[in-house]
């Protein structure tokens, strides 16, 4: 039976098993869910599958949001990439597009996968998506990715929190940013240590981020944030890959996290009464509803 | 602590724009629908806390509105579902509660009227993630989460009805996970919800009803 409750158990059992993070997650969940690798691929498939389409639709046929904060950002920054343009260089400027798309098409009541949230859903598939259309990556090794993410993810749910309302932006995004950077370490080939200390320094550099939705909606600034999870991945992704060691592991810092996300106030944990929220745009959006 | 999947961490997979303002609004909505017999004619929606206040923005309305007509959280018949109940003639009604602060701030009253005349009321709590339960049955609270084959019995508070809903699932060979009662006071209506692994046959419904005491039978099948 394989299970882990922290980042050390499971590198451990990567290192024992001369396993990868993404095999270790995936037995688990045939042990653990009592199924089979066949059904669970079937389902990471699919998983797959919508995160393609929600990055990749609203490039051809923008949508706007409910609230008509958002809409028609992927479609400029593809445009931007194509003219040539773009400042980011193509694996950045192409994830920060899909992490846009993706919140598009969540803010118009598309079909999204939260990963781990709906908020934070564009940065795990932005990441990937990028990665695979530029290295030319397998869907096979993407899956396979995935099962990488939902590891760090996991970690996340079972000893900190990915709830905005509880620890901030820094949950949503920052979690799902250290679970894309962790498998865009193991997409390029790094170790699962490598992966573990992509994730730590993802969860460093965001930090403290609120959440503060303009009108509580899931619209703006959460769009922003998630294409700056994507480059907080991807940085900490190059750091790691280039063999650069950090010193407070994932489960330090995860812990921190948690510990940083209870100490911000109420009014900066999704209750829409503080940040972005109450500015004077935000109040005066709020004043038009 | 219960088993965390990789699919609760990507996923769940779900119209937008919110796990909790949408996802988990229409999966309580889903399971309320599976809690009532016969055709629904007219439901109402009371809605408290956070979703009183944000509903529209986070189309909360149309989830749950999706949600009571059997859609999953990743049906896009989700955005369209004000105009679809509307063609089947399912009458639906939303109303914001901010006076009631002492709930769940992610909280909704269902209460569904079938053709038959029949009426029920469920309460549900969204709790993130795409999670929720359902606290309340005709305002008896009680704790139920869907995430097993369950079967709601509704029956007097009066000795011998647990003995016999042991006895005919064991006679079913049906493996009982939890199992727990909730009354409304002593002598009362009371429910009891029984979860297993198993899938329930259909027949132990006929042979529950045979106690006396036995008022309603609901089988509820988690897929």
């Amino acid at each position: 039976m394989i299970d882990f409750k922290n980042a050390a158990e499971l590198l451990e059992l990567c290192d024992t098993n001369r396993w990868t993070i993404s095999r270790v997650m995936r037995q688990r969940e045939c042990d653990l869910g009592e199924t089979g690798n066949e059904q669970i691929q079937s389902r990471m498939s699919r998983v797959l599958e919508i995160m393609k389409d929600s990055a990749l639709s609203p490039l051809k046929s923008p949508v706007t949001s409910m609230g008509g904060l958002i809409g028609g950002q992927a479609e400029k920054l593809n445009t931007l990439y194509e003219e040539g343009k773009s400042i980011c260089g193509d694996v950045l400027s192409t994830g920060i597009t899909y992490a846009m798309a993706v919140l598009e098409v969540n803010a118009s009541m598309g079909i999204i996968v939260a990963a781990p949230t709906a908020g934070s859903a564009g940065v795990v598939p932005g990441v990937i998506l990028s990665l695979q259309k530029h290295r030319h990556i397998s869907d096979e090794k993407i899956i396979d990715s995935l099962f990488n993410a939902g590891a760090i993810g996991y970690l996340a749910m079972r000893n900190a929190t990915v709830a905005g309302a509880v620890g901030g932006c820094q949950a949503e995004v920052g979690v799902a940013a250290a679970m894309a950077a962790s498998a865009a370490v193991e997409l390029m080939d790094g170790t699962p240590r490598q992966s573990l200390d992509a994730a730590s320094t993802v969860l460093m550099n965001m930090l403290g981020l609120v959440c503060d939705p303009v009108g509580g909606l899931v619209e703006y600034p959460c769009q922003n944030r998630n294409a700056a999870g994507v480059s907080g991945a991807l940085v900490a992704a190059e750091i790691a890959l280039a063999g650069i060691r950090q010193w407070i592991p994932f489960d330090q810092m995860l812990s921190a996290t948690y510990q940083v996300g209870r100490r911000i106030p109420y009014e900066l944990r999704e209750t829409a009464l503080g940040g972005c929220a109450v500015t004077a745009f935000g109040c005066g959006f709020c004043g038009k509803k | 602590m219960s088993f965390i999947s990789v699919f609760d961490v990507l996923g769940p997979s779900m119209v937008g724009p919110s796990s909790s303002h949408t996802a988990g609004a229409c999966a309580i909505a889903y399971l309320a629908q599976k809690m009532k017999s016969g055709n629904l004619k007219k439901v109402e929606f009371t809605l408290y806390g956070s979703f009183a206040k944000t509903y529209h923005g986070h189309g909360t309305d149309r989830a749950l509105l999706g949600g009571i007509m059997g859609f999953a959280t990743d049906d896009i018949r989700i955005r369209d579902s004000r105009q679809i109940a509307r063609e089947r003639g399912l009458d639906f009604e939303f109303i914001p509660d901010t006076a009631e602060t002492d709930v769940h701030p992610n909280t909704v009253d269902i209460r569904m009227i079938s053709d038959d005349g029949s009426e029920m009321t469920v309460r549900g709590e969204s709790l993130g993630g795409g999670k929720m339960r359902i606290t309340q049955i005709d305002h008896v609270n009680v704790d139920f989460t869907g995430d097993y084959n369950a079967v709601i019995v509704t029956q007097r508070d009066r000795p011998g009805v647990a003995a016999h809903i042991t006895r005919v699932l064991s006679e079913h060979g049906v493996n009982i996970a939890f199992m727990r009662i909730f009354r409304e006071s002593k002598g009362e209506k009371a429910y009891t919800i029984v979860e297993s692994d198993n899938l329930l046959p259909d027949d132990i419904k006929q042979q529950l009803l045979d106690n006396p005491n036995v008022e309603d039978v609901m089988i509820v099948h988690n897929q």
